[in-house]
């Protein structure tokens, strides 16, 4: 069995590179294969099914019905790819298959990280929440009275901890950072966020860490006792390099890939949360683990795999999660020199370095932040826009005349 | 001084049930009318300054508001009428001329409104004109009145420079700084479409517009401001202006303060000075001197373009027209005292000058006495308010007519009189650029191609009623007209019969 | 396909489009009473003051960042290019207004869910209203190239 595409993963990033490759191509077989049993689904919709703000059936939805037959798509589903023959082009399968290709994408994404915690293998309701399995099991070992306790206050562990709390008696979260969701927020940002969050029942245990699991109760290294009746491991993810690695394939943190999403293996493309890119912002190569990023890298490496040419050169870091009706927005990396507004839960810190705008946080205050973002994206010269009119908030008028007749005269 | 306040003559009314708050209103008023009282949660209206120009009633979406004439009066009295007390409040306050604009309001007679037109019954046929020709193209410009012949006894065909018009209708003098850059645009793109001409006033030409030359008219007037060699070889025809019909007998007056930018450029004057035309050309005192003045605009345009010479209808006007066709003009254009401006003083513009429709009716008689008739086209203006009137002043004598107060209010004019103002929200009358902009010129054009479409067509459905098929034939015929509660006088002087007759 | 655009040389600031559009979108078919006392949350924003102004709604952009970003295929381009939103998929993460480079995508009033325009192709607008409302030719419904 052969196919001109084989796309390991069937996440967001399969669906980039499917459409990538269909406008360049619309004959040429494809293949995905997955170890899920599901058609594709955005994966950080997991919270919101567990806080019942959608279904099995509509995140299956994220493309319609035919999509996989439309794209001429072959989907195999349960079972997981174990090995990439490279001088072959074949990708051997868990139920013995050997499948080759005449270009590969690895999407294989990346899987919780599990740190070594005394007692924890005794815990018998331990969960990790990154999947609609993980979810699924998650919500069937809870109910009403369960006391819950979270390792981790970061994106995943508290969109956990929303999805969850009405299905729960007590949510606790303990984390061995001082702040919460430290990847995307400043201190100060992080404390108006665990106010408001701790406003809706979760209480935090921060500086701190878990130094025993043992007979439903975790002792924390402060020497405080949590009675637990399941635990969530969200501490961070490691992405899934192994395929590569093992066949020869550069990896650093993630694997490497260049401008056109291609590995150091010949045919043989990542793209997703388990490659790394360039952030835009910073010149440096890293794994920017974002949907709206795995959708543009699957697509840019579907459009070079089929002979096209779309450099992925503009990821940037960017971030929109809300907790409880409390809605953030950040973007870009927090170097250089910050304007900060602050007024009750709204808080708004813009980094500039240069003349350009290099990250902004926005809490409880999103609006039109797309803006921002472009301005962060494209390394606008601040010099050439009207800095203090849009720092007061994001606006077309902050723009030229000529910017904006394109913008709003022009075809998009 | 608290003695001089006078309640407002109009008043916006707002039905509360209907305002949504939307406060287009407020933002659309340049006279600050409108505005919203977060206090009280709700619109209010401050009607002092309230012009009634209807911007904010056209704009409302829900239809909330509405302009009233105010019900409060002063003492009923048929000859100290409200009007008449207010202005000498005003005056006394002031020891100002009372400033006014656009036409003559008062209730002199409308003569058009006087004259019935003719059909055809039974002996005569009437023409359909949706299944045969109708000819509605004018030519403008002195016409031969002998057939010359060369040696070879082969006619020689030179005429005369002519305009052609594919309607017998213009645009009349407005000039650009009395309305706006985008209400010229409007006029000169839609003279263009519609293949008839548009008038530059005194103001000179804007260098945007020298483009729309085949169809522009440039204006020479006493203070001859934006004159120049290559403005006037711009237009299709040069007018000198001797007196308009708003304000007869004296002169003109743009502020300085809108003397700015393109317009002190177009002007040629510097930016912030005023701009006055004096009352006379100081270069003219009789028929010999504006003999001159033709010549040399024909001679400065190499005799291709025809000469029009326009006067405000006066009590003589009928022996300055003959002088003037006898200057050498290939055009007489007659103002009639309805005719409007950017600007008059009040008195004049109420109480100076005659009714175009006996103006022309004696000049064109005048001239057909005299035998010269064919040496000048005769173009009417001063309130020509429908396709009746253009067909009626054709019968009366007139070759074509200029239309302007109309064109505004197809533009937009609601005729609240306060263009001296400078804060037309229509964007006409005005040189604020917030309040300009409201004008958009493909708009414009539209609204003034559709008009004159409009009236080209009742034209030719009345022409055929009458069996009359082309203006050639319709032109001072008579006979299509009757006067109804005419005197004597009146119709003699229109050389029409009274209906019955 | 035809689209929106907006020419802020003839915007007059006026905010009509904003109460078109609101109204439009209210399902209620008498004006008043869909708008009457209600903060309106139009899908067109209006921008500027009474010299500068325009109109900013979505630009339907043929490689659309709010599509590709969506986390849950509530947003896509349907066969006219139109990029519409599933309200019914949306779970209101607001990616889309991380993304969307216009600042055209806003939250829904009750903050549930995004709203973007759609053309007046959800509604029984027809042609948009914020065009058909328009004074002054500023918003216009046209097919450019």
């Amino acid at each position: 069995m052969k196919y001109d595409y084989l796309i390991i993963g069937n996440s967001i990033v399969a669906v980039g590179c499917i459409e990538g490759i269909r406008e360049n191509d619309g004959e040429g077989s494809i293949c995905v294969v997955t170890d899920e049993n599901y058609r594709v689904y955005g994966r950080p919709l997991i919270s919101y099914y567990l806080w019942n703000k959608t279904t099995e059936k509509k995140m299956l939805g994220y493309r319609p019905d035919n999509f996989y037959k439309k794209n001429d798509v072959e989907l195999i589903l349960g079972v997981r790819a174990e090995k990439i023959d490279p001088d072959k082009k074949t990708v051997s399968l868990a139920d013995g298959r050997e499948i080759g290709y005449g270009k590969l994408l690895v999407a294989t994404g990346s899987s919780p990280f599990v740190p070594p915690m005394k007692g924890l293998d005794g815990v018998e309701k331990r969960f990790s929440f990154m999947t609609l399995d993980d979810a699924k099991a998650l919500a069937e070992a809870i109910d009403k009275d369960s006391r819950v306790l979270i390792v981790g206050a970061g994106l995943i562990g508290l969109k956990c901890a929303e999805g969850i709390s009405d299905r729960v008696g007590s949510l606790t979260v303990v984390d061995l950072a001082d702040r919460i969701l430290p990847s995307i927020l400043d201190a100060k940002g992080s404390a108006i966020v665990k106010k408001h969050i701790e406003s809706h029942g979760v209480k935090f245990y921060l500086n701190d860490s878990v130094a025993e699991f043992k007979d439903g109760t975790a002792t924390l290294s402060s020497g405080k006792k949590i009675k637990y009746d399941a635990v969530v491991i969200a501490v961070g993810v490691r992405p899934n390099v192994s395929l590569v690695s093992e066949a020869g394939g550069k990896v650093n943190r993630g694997i490497a890939t260049d401008l056109k999403c291609a590995t150091t293996l010949p045919d043989v493309y990542a793209a997703g949360d388990c490659a790394e890119s360039l952030n835009s912002v910073t010149g440096q190569n890293q794994v920017l683990a974002l949907l709206p990023n795995a959708y543009m890298m699957g697509h840019a490496a579907g459009v070079n795999m089929s002979g096209g040419e779309e450099l992925y050169d503009d990821a940037i870091p960017m971030n929109a999660i809300g907790f409880w009706g409390l809605h953030i927005i950040t973007a870009g990396d927090y170097e250089g020199e910050a304007y900060v507004k602050r007024s009750g839960t709204k808080y708004k810190k813009l980094v500039t370095s240069g003349d350009t705008l290099r990250g902004f946080i926005l809490i409880d205050e999103i609006e039109r932040a797309g803006i921002y973002t472009r301005l962060v994206r494209e390394k606008t010269p601040l010099s050439e826009i009207d800095f203090e009119a849009i720092k007061e908030r994001p606006q077309e008028m902050a723009f030229s005349r000529a910017v904006r007749k394109d913008d709003l005269g022009g075809v998009k | 001084m608290i003695r001089d306040y006078l309640y407002p003559e109009y008043e916006a009314v707002r039905n509360p049930d209907l305002c949504i708050g939307c406060r287009a209103c407020e933002r659309q008023c340049s006279n600050e009318v409108h505005r919203y009282d977060a206090d009280l949660g709700k619109m209010v209206s401050d009607s002092t300054s309230c012009v009634d120009c209807q911007r904010c009633v056209c704009l409302c979406p829900t239809h909330a508001l509405k302009i009233v004439k105010s019900d409060h009066t002063f003492k009923i009295n048929a000859n100290w009428t409200s009007e008449v007390i207010s202005d000498v409040i005003r005056q006394a306050g002031t020891g100002a001329v009372l400033l006014s604009a656009m036409g003559n309001p008062k209730e002199y007679p409308v003569y058009w409104d006087k004259m019935l037109i003719n059909a055809s019954q039974v002996t005569n046929p009437s023409i359909d004109p949706l299944r045969e020709p109708m000819e509605t193209k004018t030519y403008l410009g002195k016409k031969s009145s002998e057939i010359i012949r060369d040696r070879n006894g082969n006619i020689v065909p030179e005429t005369s420079p002519q305009l052609e018009l594919e309607t017998p209708i213009m645009f009349s003098a407005m000039s650009y700084g009395s309305i706006s850059y985008n209400a010229h645009k409007s006029l000169a793109t839609a003279a263009e479409e519609l293949g008839i001409l548009y008038n530059t006033g005194e103001g000179g030409l804007h260098e945007d517009f020298y483009q729309y030359g085949p169809n522009t008219i440039v204006q020479v007037a006493s203070g001859r401001f934006g004159v120049h060699e290559d403005y006037l070889n711009a237009g299709a025809a040069i007018e000198i202006k001797m007196g308009q019909g708003a304000k007869p007998g004296i002169g003109g007056h743009l502020p300085g303060e809108k003397i700015v930018d393109d317009i002190s450029k177009t002007r040629m004057i510097p930016e912030g000075t005023d701009a006055i035309s004096p009352a006379p050309h100081h270069d003219i005192y009789s028929i010999e001197d504006l003999r001159q003045l033709v010549f040399s605009l024909k001679e400065a345009s190499d005799y291709k373009k025809p000469v029009i010479v326009k006067i405000a209808a006066v009590h003589n006007v009928a022996a300055i027209a003959s002088g003037i066709a006898r200057s050498g003009a290939d055009i007489i254009a007659i103002d009639g005292y309805r005719g409007g401006t950017g600007a008059a003083p009040k008195r004049i513009r109420d109480n100076v000058g005659i009714p175009i429709e006996l103006a022309l009716a004696s000049v064109d008689q005048r001239l057909r006495d005299e035998g010269i008739r064919d040496a000048v086209s005769v173009v009417v203006g001063g309130s020509i308010r429908s396709s009746a009137d253009v067909v009626k002043a054709i019968a009366l004598g007139a070759d074509a007519v200029y239309i302007a107060t109309s064109a505004l209010i197809a533009l937009g004019c609601h005729l609240c009189r306060s263009c001296q103002a400078g804060k037309c929200n229509w964007g006409i009358a005005t040189q604020v650029p917030e309040l300009v902009k409201r004008l958009n010129p493909a708009d414009g054009k539209e609204r003034l191609v559709n008009l004159v479409h409009a009236w080209t067509h009742e034209i030719k459905e009345m022409m055929g009623g009458m069996g009359i098929n082309s203006i050639e034939a319709l032109r001072g015929n008579r006979l299509m007209l009757r006067g109804i509660g005419l005197t004597d006088k009146e119709l003699q002087i229109l050389g029409i019969k009274h209906a019955g007759e | 396909m035809k689209r929106i655009y907006v020419n802020e040389e003839w915007c007059l600031g006026c905010h009509l489009c904003e109460y078109q559009c609101a109204f439009a979108n209210s399902g209620i078919s008498d004006m008043v009473k869909a708008l009457k006392g209600k903060t309106i949350h139009p899908r067109i924003q209006v921008e500027g003051d009474n010299s500068v102004s325009f109109a900013v709604n979505c630009r339907h952009c043929s490689d659309a960042r709010c599509v590709k970003g969506c986390i849950s295929g509530a947003l896509s381009r349907d066969k006219d290019g139109v990029v519409v939103i599933d309200t019914d998929k949306c779970v209101g993460c607001f990616t889309c207004i991380l993304s969307c480079p216009y600042g055209a995508i806003m939250p829904s009033s009750d903050h549930s869910v995004v709203q973007k325009c759609q053309l007046c192709m959800d509604n029984q607008a027809g042609e948009p209203a914020c065009v058909k409302g328009c004074p002054n030719r500023a918003i216009v419904f046209e097919e450019r190239i």
